[in-house]
Parts: structure tokens; sequence; C-alpha cells
């Protein structure tokens, strides 16, 4: 048994969800496999090296790898799953695009979203906004699966490393291009993997009343979050959006502010360890979610928060 | 250009979601229907190309049970010219949805295929990527906006670090994301016009497409369910509590 887990990067650092996936990849059974393709992304293959329980990297560079396309990925992932008996890529919006694609080019199904391995071949993952949970059973021969980085814990680094390998390329696909990326500029830690979280919703009113909210996450060390409503107010990025089909966090804190709790919403942030709302509407559904409630106007609570954390 | 979408019938996302006692699955009897809310984003921006002169006709595609002719009555009032409906009392995965897809898209030869980036009853979001890699033609995935340049799509795709530019070759396939447009409300005369548009009901099973899924669900069960706590006074009484009580505040 062999266990491809395809590592997410930007060609620097290995994505965090990288190392939930490897957790589950490690409870599988079998050599854990890495596959790290890109342009110029030794540091990455380096990094995935020193992550406990992957037994070898295998680093593939070329030119058409400089931007993680999915069609361009597709035959290099098949052409390494060679006799892999699980394919497997976080379940963000990278492993998202490329992993049906893959499972499809091989004939089988593909696994979303698991949240926990029961066997090699049985896994448990959300349905309806996690309003349900599926026990699905595969008998593909491969079984292609992407992983919910709040299920498992992320691999622990600074392992002895593993041997990285070189591996070749396959030829490019060349009918997708890159044009450009807009990302979200932010010194703060990563929404998925931060331990702290603080999220604003359609209450903040306006853009410029979020500096409210990072504040608050400035004082924390929390990253920042939002509900959709926020977003497609342009309140903030739509990276920020946490949610059933936006990202899932289960940070030890969330801070709703301003959010009134849609079943959407909670989707993606029902599993944090604590949850606080502030809102000024007693009958929020929110709180029936969460632990710590303020009934209270953000726009006071806010500051006074900001102000109370620096005590 | 001729485009083709797929729209899929699921419980309305308003819905709170039952989980039956037998664990075979979620409670459907009696419960209100709808078109999937990314595959109605899906039709609406067929419709604003079609609006703008860029596409001449558009073919809406649902599979599942002969109620699907509802959804697909929806796509045809938003502005769809044509539905098709292969129809089927199974519960399709996505492989097999993608596979019938292939197999509407020989038959009609579209040049651009839009399907939504998800369903919100299984959440799988994989049809439209599979289709892709069935018919090796590129994808535009979580599409947020949706621009041509001669015979190449622009896709501008919501992505977890921000948002990522491609240009595809056409044929191609995307999916669309939340932002992509907002639906338009369907109009009373509307209705009454896609009553009378024609719609193809085609029985899945006459197509000789593979069906069978290799994916068994062995049980559905209901997620540990989280209790409300309590409500703070202040947020001097908040900050005491993480501090002290929840330990999650040094
Ligand atoms: C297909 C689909 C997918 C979706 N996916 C997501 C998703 O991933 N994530 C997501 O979040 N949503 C998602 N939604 C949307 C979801 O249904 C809700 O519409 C959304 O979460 C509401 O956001 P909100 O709570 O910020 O806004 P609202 O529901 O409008 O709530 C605003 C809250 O702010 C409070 N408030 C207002 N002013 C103040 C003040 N001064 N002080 C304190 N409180 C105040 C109000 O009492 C209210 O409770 C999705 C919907 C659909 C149909
Ligand atoms: N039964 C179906 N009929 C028509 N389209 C579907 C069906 N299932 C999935 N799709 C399409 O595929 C998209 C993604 O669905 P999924 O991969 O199941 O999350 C949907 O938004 C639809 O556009």
């Amino acid at each position: 048994m062999s266990v491809l887990v395809v590592a997410e990067h930007d060609n620097q650092e290995l994505k965090s969800a990288t190392r939930n996936t490897i957790t589950a990849a490690t409870q599988l059974g079998g050599e854990v496999v890495v596959l790290v393709a890109g342009q110029g992304c030794g540091a990455v293959a380096q990094a995935a090296a020193g992550v406990a329980g992957v037994a070898r990297v295998v680093q593939v560079e070329a030119e058409h790898y400089a931007h993680p396309l999915a069609e361009e990925l597709t035959p290099l992932v098949i052409a390494h799953a060679g006799n892999a008996t699980h394919v497997l890529a976080p379940a963000t919006t990278f492993g998202k695009n490329l992993l049906p694609r893959v499972a499809a080019q091989l004939g089988v199904m593909q696994i979303s979203d698991i949240v926990r391995v029961e066997s090699p071949d049985t896994f448990v993952r959300p349905i309806y906004a996690g309003n349900a949970l599926a026990t699905v059973q595969s008998s593909d021969r491969v079984k292609v699966i992407t992983v919910r980085s709040t299920g498992f814990d992320a691999a622990a680094t600074g392992a002895a490393p593993a041997p990285i390998e070189q591996g070749a390329a396959q030829p490019a696909f060349g009918k997708s291009r890159f044009v450009r990326h807009q990302l979200t500029k932010s010194e703060r830690p990563e929404l998925t993997s931060a331990s702290i979280v603080v999220s604003g919703g359609r209450g903040m009113g306006s853009a410029d009343n979020f500096r409210l909210i990072d504040d608050v996450a400035d004082k924390l060390g929390a990253a920042v979050g939002a509900s959709r409503a926020a977003v497609d107010a342009g309140f903030a990025p739509n990276d920020y959006q946490v949610g059933q089909t936006g990202k899932i966090v289960a940070p030890n804190l969330y801070i709703a502010v301003g959010i009134s709790g849609a079943i959407q919403h909670l989707a993606g942030m029902k599993d944090s360890k604590v949850i606080v709302a502030i809102n000024k509407d007693e009958e929020a559904p929110i709180f029936e979610v969460a632990d710590y409630g303020l009934v209270a106007d953000l726009f006071q609570a806010l500051p006074e928060l900001s102000t109370a954390l620096s005590r | 250009m001729k485009i083709l979408v797929a729209v899929k019938r699921v419980i309305d996302y308003n819905v709170r979601v039952r989980v039956k006692g037998d664990q075979t699955g979620v409670e459907t009897a009696n419960v209100k229907m709808a078109i999937n809310p990314f595959c109605e984003i899906a039709v609406e921006e067929a419709v604003r190309l079609q609006e703008a002169g860029k596409a001449k006709e558009i073919v809406a595609v649902s599979i599942g049970p002969s109620q699907c002719q509802e959804v697909l009555r929806t796509a045809l009032a938003m502005g769809a010219d044509r539905g098709l409906l292969y129809e089927t009392d199974a519960e399709l995965q996505p492989l097999a949805i993608a596979r019938l897809l292939q197999h509407a898209i020989q038959k009609e030869q579209p040049t651009l295929v839009i399907l939504g980036k998800q369903a919100i009853d299984g959440d799988n979001n994989q049809t439209g990527q599979m289709l892709a890699a069935l018919l090796g033609w590129p994808q535009g995935t979580f599409a947020s906006k949706l621009e041509f340049d001669g015979n190449q799509a622009i896709v501008t795709r919501e992505i977890d670090g921000g948002l990522e530019t491609v240009a595809l070759d056409l044929p191609a396939v995307v999916t669309t994301d939340l932002r992509l447009n907002e639906p338009r409300y369907l109009k009373l005369p509307n209705i009454m016009k896609a009553k009378k548009k024609p719609l193809d009901v085609v029985p899945a099973a006459s197509t000789g497409v593979e069906l069978a899924s290799a994916l068994k669900v062995l049980r559905v069960t209901e997620p540990p369910r989280r209790s409300g706590g309590v409500k703070v006074a202040s947020v001097q009484e908040l900050v005491d509590k993480l501090r002290n009580e929840a330990k999650v505040l040094s």
C-alpha cells in the first residue's frame, strides 16, 4: 500500500493544510509519498521531507507547474499515482479544483472533505452544510480523497528528513493559462490554521468599520473572517468567507460579531472549541451555538473589547 | 455560441435538514425542493451572455426524478431555450452525472458548459471538474467573473488566497461561485412562456452510460449537537470568562 499526497504550496511555502492531509494519510497505513510539483520549489520539497510520517518526497519542476493549474497537474498526479492505493489532497480550493479531475481521468469516484478515517476504505464526510454526516465506503481500486483540515491535526514538522527524488514532468496540456493573481495581503495568521478567529458580518455596516474587527484581531494575534453577507457587500475580501461554501475553520476561539448565524455560516465554524457571539439581537440563532453570548451593539462592544484586551 | 447549463434539484437552502431515524439519509418527504443556488447562478450567467449577444442558444440539463422538470422550467423561465432531463430515480454520484452530461454534450456540441461549483445537498464540488476531465477540456472553477477574448474564456476564480485569473481555450467548462452574479426574480409572463418551451425527457438508463457507483453510503447520522452556553452581561465579564473559565486567552 502507498498513499500519494499532493502538496499545496506557492513554490516558497508548504501550505499548512498539506500537513493535516499527511496526518490523514498516515491513518490509512502504508508508505506516505508527497508530490511537490512546481517551479523553483526546492524549499517546499525540503519542508515536506521534514514532516512527520512522510517516507519520500517526489519533486517535479517545470514551467507549466509554476501555477497549480488542474489541467497541468492531473496527468502528473496520475503518472505518479502508479500503484498507490490512495491519492489525497487538502480540501482547499487547490485540492477541490484538482482531485475530481484526477478521479474522473482514472474512472473512479472522488470522496470530498473527509473528516474521519474509519478504515482504509471507509470515511466520514459532512453533507448538507454539516447537518448530517455520511459514512461512505469505496470499492474503487484507488481512492481519491480531499481532506478537511479541521478533522485532522497538522503533522509535526522537524522530523528526520525523508529522501527527495526528482521526478519527470509530463507534457504540457497548454489549453489553459495562468493570467494573474490578486492575493489578499495580510500579516495575520492564515484563517484556516489560526488558533483565534474574529469574524464580522453584515452588522459591521461598512468596510471601514471592519477596522474595529482588525483592532481586536491585532490584540489577539487572530485571523479575520467574514460572513457571506459581509463579503457580498464588499466589507471584506472573498477569501475571508467562512461557511458551507467558503472556508471551514475550527480554532480554539471563534468570535462572531454582527453575524446572525445562518446554517451556511455555522457549517464553517461550529466545530470551534469556544464560540463567542456579539449581536444586538438576543434572538439571533448564533446564540444557540455560542458558549458565551453578549447582547450588545458591536460599535460599543468592539472598542471596549479592544481596550479590555490591552490590560 | 451555444451554452449548456447543468441544473440540480435539491432541498431548498432554507430548510432545516433532518436525518432519518433509520440512518439511510435525510428526510425528503414533504420537504420544499428548489433549484440548487449555484445552478441558478449558472443559468443567470448564460442568460446574460445571451442578452449581450454572445450566446445563441441555452440548453438546460438536469438529471434525476421526473420532478426535476420543475427546476428545468425555472431555468426556462429565466431565459434558457430548451430543457433536457435524463430521468432516473437512482441517486447518482458525480462521476455518473458527469458521464451523462458528457453524453448530452456529445449530442448538443456546446462551446461553453456552465455548472454550479457545488450542489448544497451532497456538498461534493466535483461534477464540473470531472466533466472537464472526461471531455479533455479546460476548466474554470469557482468563477466570480467570466469574460471572453476571441476564442478564449477569461475566468476570474475565487481561491483561498484571493482571486486568480485564467485564460481557457474554448470549448471549456466553468463552475460558478456566489459572486458571479445575482440571479433575477422570475416574472409571471416568463413563467407562462416557459411552459411552452421544449423539454425532452430521456430515460438515463437508455443512454448506455455507466451509472453504477463504487461508493456506497453505509449510514447517515446526526452530527454532535452543540448546546448553547451562557449570556454574559458585559465585555469585562466576557474577557474574564475567556481568561479564567474557558482559558482560551492568556
Ligand atoms: C448557496 C448558499 C451558500 C451560502 N454560503 C455561505 C457561507 O459559506 N458563509 C456564510 O456566512 N453565509 C453563506 N450563505 C449566506 C447565509 O445564508 C446568510 O445569508 C449569511 O450568512 C448572513 O450573513 P450575516 O449573518 O452577516 O448577515 P445577517 O443575517 O443580515 O445578520 C446580521 C446580524 O448582525 C446583527 N447586527 C446588526 N447591527 C448590529 C450592531 N450594531 N451590533 C450588533 N449586532 C448587529 C443583526 O442583529 C444580525 O443578526 C450562503 C447562502 C446560500 C444560499
Ligand atoms: N443531478 C444533477 N443534474 C444536473 N446537474 C447536476 C446534477 N448533479 C450535479 N450537477 C451539476 O454539478 C454541479 C456541482 O455538483 P456537485 O459536484 O454534486 O457538488 C451542480 O451545481 C450542477 O450544476
